[in-house]
């Protein structure tokens, strides 16, 4: 018998549509059956346990109102052991049944399968950054739909926590440490990225897509043509910023264009400024720069003085510490981030600057 | 219960004697007579004073919060004051407010009255805890005037070690604070230990002291550990010592254990004094002997204990083992049943009992649908795989508000009203204080649980912007707060308005059984002008009400008529 019920209170497939409660936005990952089966399990639960308690509560309230102060005291117990254990020890069953299917689930969470995809991530304030195994690497997490992907996630500098709602997921990316987090998506299409681990004033804009690619090209799927191509596709296309249709002015690539993108997507933006107006904590504002390069001015340094030059931008992109400029801290490296056509894209667009 | 009672010597046979000799707050005056003041009773009003003007401050910081999130983009304010506001909103609510609220200002003036006692054990280091809560509360407006701070009340590494802002001007003023929580737990433990009136056996404790006790016994174990953690995090920021930084060898997951193997016990020293009060009101306003005495003793015990092995639940998603998650999962489930356990009793108290809706009660039935909305979405935080997607989102913004302010912040609020005569010797306006209830509870519901449904839709906390498609739900829940400021507000109004106009309180206008209600209103400066015996406190069918006076006095006869066990 308490078989039967246990089994029936842990079926998922049993529960009417009537019955499903469950809040959270539609799952696109193989972990959203066991996380919103457990979910509307605890809804009902809970509601079950709140209508008993406010319920009764408000029959009180109405039925034993004082009605004179001096009310007849009505006889009643002021204990009742049983009664106790039996308030105790009932609902406990249904904590273990809780406690049972989210370890279940948890077990699944946390064992990533063998065959799995495998993509870096980098978390660093305030952007992310996602490398495929081939080398390409873009802000936005793209992946195959139907395939185990994995993340082995790592942080430059503070606490981040990479969350997709609509795939149930989430970790913490700790420095000094590889967290990890693996997922299956079962449909095409976009969803939010969320950082949940607050990492300081552009925590809230570290914000980004999971973009799930289609097996096969989809011409009849979303409008947007980068979302209807296949994986395999998609990664080719994007390992080459040179034939990016978004990069394309008159069907030939414009590397200002690109540069203005790869400016906020590589999260340039958040420290560099395209007026002469330095961010607080960020590095030197970029119009003074492409002034620089137009007139080819001097750059004073902390020792000596630098020629502004297409090879000084690159050396600060690749190796931002082997030129110091005073009253500055650090940049981060974007050493193996990007590529040489990125690279020029980005000195393009800084040129552009001073008009 | 009521047998032993009766073979107490003298316990019905002594009313109050009327009061000749001037009551505590007129024995002196002057700023000198309070500053120095060894008398729990002042050092209670001082802590009262105290903990509402840290409660209004972080109240104001929540303001600004709720309206800044009006829209998805920037609203009033800019990104870096934002993330100012929510971390002094939280570290001033929890280390100024909600930790001292109960103990240190109902605590420290019912808790010796209750036990019939003259004063708590040590008079002086209660006068000390008082002015290190002054310390500490300087500590924290320097950093907010120098710098700021902008870490989140969780001083989560390496984010404290790295940014700018006044982090150790802040982490000191909490280290101050957490010895001031030590002094007035420690005092509690020892007063109730030595300082009981005759006849004030363990089992005629009002639950309020039970709750207090098991409170105090938190914060004289848990607290040092968060002086340790701070002191390191001082350390590695003033020192370069690598303790929690991955730059120098350190590990920054060891500091969430750390905060959290204090911050977990510490929900508990919110909560249980609260629901210390909660057992108060409700027996009281229900005419009724509080149902299950021991059970609800023995949960107080329980839960001080238990709080201290699941701690981890924090950290599902923080990197630490599953095997890890998992133990603390299962020990997370534990400590669910103490408090079912509470709810059930309080409920058993009402039945057949004569329920009035005075203004404490309105609040302690607030307390009952919040705190129940409260300890019930904690299962799902508990549950791992549903905690996974939950973490860091609306969800458990709205669940520990639905513990922390609708449990403690709510039971508090009754607990002013149903102590404020005997505090003041002044009665307040019923009929607004009610209404100021029902402002409260609803603005309440309005403010929060929109906020449920966001956490679960995904919308991350300490968020400055965020994606339009939450906009509505945020909107709601703005509004909710305008409302609920405006409920307090008039609470507020109704109190002051009460020290101006109110007339003068009867001794006992509740009909309650407990001590303090058996001396005048308010007490004399040792708090007693006949030698009190311990009694069962709730004996309330001895109560009977005067109309000559609009109070209640103890009638011996009915004693007789003690209701069946
Ligand atoms: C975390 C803040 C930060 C980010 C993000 C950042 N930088 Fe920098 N950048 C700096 C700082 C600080 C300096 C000065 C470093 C020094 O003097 O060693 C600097 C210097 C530079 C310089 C030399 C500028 C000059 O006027 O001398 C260039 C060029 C540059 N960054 C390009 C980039 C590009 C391109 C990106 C994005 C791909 C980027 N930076 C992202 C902080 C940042
Ligand atoms: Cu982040
Ligand atoms: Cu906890």
């Amino acid at each position: 018998m308490t078989t039967t019920l246990l089994t029936l209170l842990a079926n998922d497939e049993l529960v009417p549509k009537w019955a499903n409660w469950n809040m959270f936005p539609e799952s696109n990952s193989t972990f959203g059956p066991a996380v919103d089966g457990a979910f509307n399990f605890i809804m009902w639960v809970c509601i079950f346990f709140f209508v008993l308690v406010c319920g009764l509560m408000v029959y009180f309230m109405v039925v034993y109102r004082r009605r004179t102060p001096n009310d007849k005291m009505m006889s009643s117990p002021t204990h009742n052991t049983p009664l106790e254990i039996f308030w105790t020890v009932v609902p406990s069953f249904l904590l273990v049944i809780m406690f049972a299917r989210g370890f279940a689930g948890f077990v699944d969470m946390r064992t990533p399968p063998a065959d799995c995809y495998d993509i870096k991530v980098i978390a660093k304030k305030w952007s992310w950054t996602f490398q495929y195994p081939d080398g390409t690497s873009t802000n936005e997490l793209h992946v195959p739909v139907d395939t185990n992907v994995r993340l082995t996630m790592r942080s430059d500098d503070v606490l981040h926590s990479l969350y997709i709602p609509t795939m149930r997921v989430k970790m913490d990316v700790v420095p000094g440490r590889y967290t990890y987090l693996w997922f299956k998506a079962l449909k095409p299409g976009q969803q939010h990225l969320f950082c949940t681990e607050y990492c300081g004033r552009e925590h809230s804009m570290m914000i980004t897509k999971c973009v799930v690619h289609p097996t096969q090209p989809d011409p009849n799927g979303n409008e947007d043509a980068l979302l209807n191509m296949d994986f395999p596709q998609w990664l080719v296309y994007a390992s080459d910023i040179t034939r990016n249709k978004n990069f394309m002015t008159d069907g030939k690539f414009d590397p200002v264009k690109a540069g203005a993108e790869l400016y906020k997507t590589k999260g340039c933006s958040a420290c560099h400024s395209l007026t002469d107006q330095r961010i607080a904590n960020g590095g030197p504002p970029w119009l003074p720069l492409s002034h620089a390069l137009k007139t080819g001015e001097e750059i004073q340094l902390q020792d000596g003085s630098v020629k502004a030059d297409d090879n000084y931008v690159r050396e600060s992109i690749l190796a931002p510490n082997a030129k110091r400029r005073t009253g500055y801290g650090n940049m981060p490296s974007y050493q193996g981030q990007m590529k040489d056509p990125e690279i020029d894209a980005i000195i393009a667009f800084i040129k552009s600057l001073d008009k | 219960m009521a047998t032993d009672i009766s073979t107490t010597p003298g316990s019905h046979t002594q009313p109050v004697p009327p009061q000749t000799e001037p009551d505590y707050l007129h024995v002196s005056s002057g700023f000198s007579s309070w500053a120095f003041t060894l008398d729990h009773k002042r050092i209670g009003i001082m802590y009262l004073i105290g903990v509402m003007a840290a409660f209004a401050l972080g109240g104001v910081f929540a303001l600004i919060l709720r309206t800044e999130l009006l829209t998805p983009g920037p609203t009033i304010i800019s990104a870096d004051w934002y993330n100012q506001m929510f971390t002094l909103h939280g570290a001033v609510m929890v280390f100024l407010f909600i930790i001292p609220s109960i103990p240190g200002a109902l605590g420290n003036f019912v808790v010796p009255i209750m036990l019939g006692t003259k004063d708590v054990a040590f008079p002086q280091m209660n006068l000390a805890s008082f002015y290190l809560w002054v310390g500490g509360a300087i500590f924290f407006v320097a950093a907010l005037l120098t710098g700021g701070l902008d870490t989140g009340w969780t001083f989560y590494t390496p984010y404290s070690t790295t940014t700018s802002t006044s982090v150790i001007a802040a982490t000191f003023g909490a280290f101050i604070l957490g010895f001031s929580s030590i002094f007035t737990g420690l005092n509690f433990i020892v007063t109730v230990h030595t300082m009981r009136a005759p006849g004030m056996s363990w089992f005629r404790i009002p639950l309020f002291v039970w709750a207090i006790y098991a409170t105090a016994i938190i914060q004289v174990l848990a607290t040092p550990v968060l002086g340790i953690t701070l002191l390191m995090l001082i350390a590695e920021r003033a020192l370069g010592l690598g303790i929690f930084d991955p730059k120098m060898g350190g590990d920054p997951v060891l500091f969430q254990h750390f905060f959290w193997f204090y911050s977990h016990p510490a929900v508990y020293i919110m909560i249980l004094p609260a629901m210390g009060i909660i057992s108060e009101l409700i027996s009281t306003y229900s005419r009724r002997h509080i149902f299950g005495y021991r059970f609800i003793a023995f949960s107080s015990v329980g839960l001080a204990l238990l709080g201290f092995l699941v701690w981890g639940h924090h950290m599902f998603t923080s990197g630490q083992s599953p095997a890890m998650s998992v133990i603390f999962s299962a020990l997370t489930f534990s400590v669910a049943i103490p408090s079912a356990v509470k709810v059930f009793n309080w409920l058993a108290t009402m039945y057949r009992g004569s329920i009035s809706l005075a203004t404490p009660m309105c609040y302690a039935l607030a307390f009952l649908f919040l705190f129940t909305i409260g300890g019930l979405t904690g299962l799902f935080l508990g549950t791992l795989v549903v905690d996974v997607p939950l973490h860091d989102t609306y969800f458990v913004v709205a669940h520990f508000h639905y513990v922390m302010m609708g449990g403690t912040l709510i039971a508090f609020l009754g607990g002013i009203f149903h102590w404020w005569p005997k505090m003041t010797g002044k009665m307040y306006n019923e009929f607004w204080g009610q209404v100021s209830s029902v402002i409260v509870f609803l603005g309440f519901n309005l403010t929060f649980f929109p906020q449920f449904i966001l956490g679960t839709r995904g919308m991350p906390r300490r968020y400055y912007n965020y994606v339009p498609e939450f906009q509505s739900l945020h909107v709601m829940s703005t509004v909710g707060a305008y409302v609920l400021g405006l409920g307090l507000t008039i609470a507020l109004a109704v109190l002051i308005h009460s020290l101006m106009r109110g007339k003068k309180a009867p001794n006992n206008p509740w009909g309650a059984a407990t001590l303090e209600w058996q001396t005048t209103s308010p007490p004399p400066l040792y708090n007693f002008n006949y030698e009190p015996v311990g009694r069962d406190p709730y004996a309330l069918h001895e109560m009977e009400y005067d109309a000559s006076i609009d109070g209640y006095k103890h009638n011996p006869e009915l004693a007789k008529l003690a209701p069946a066990h």
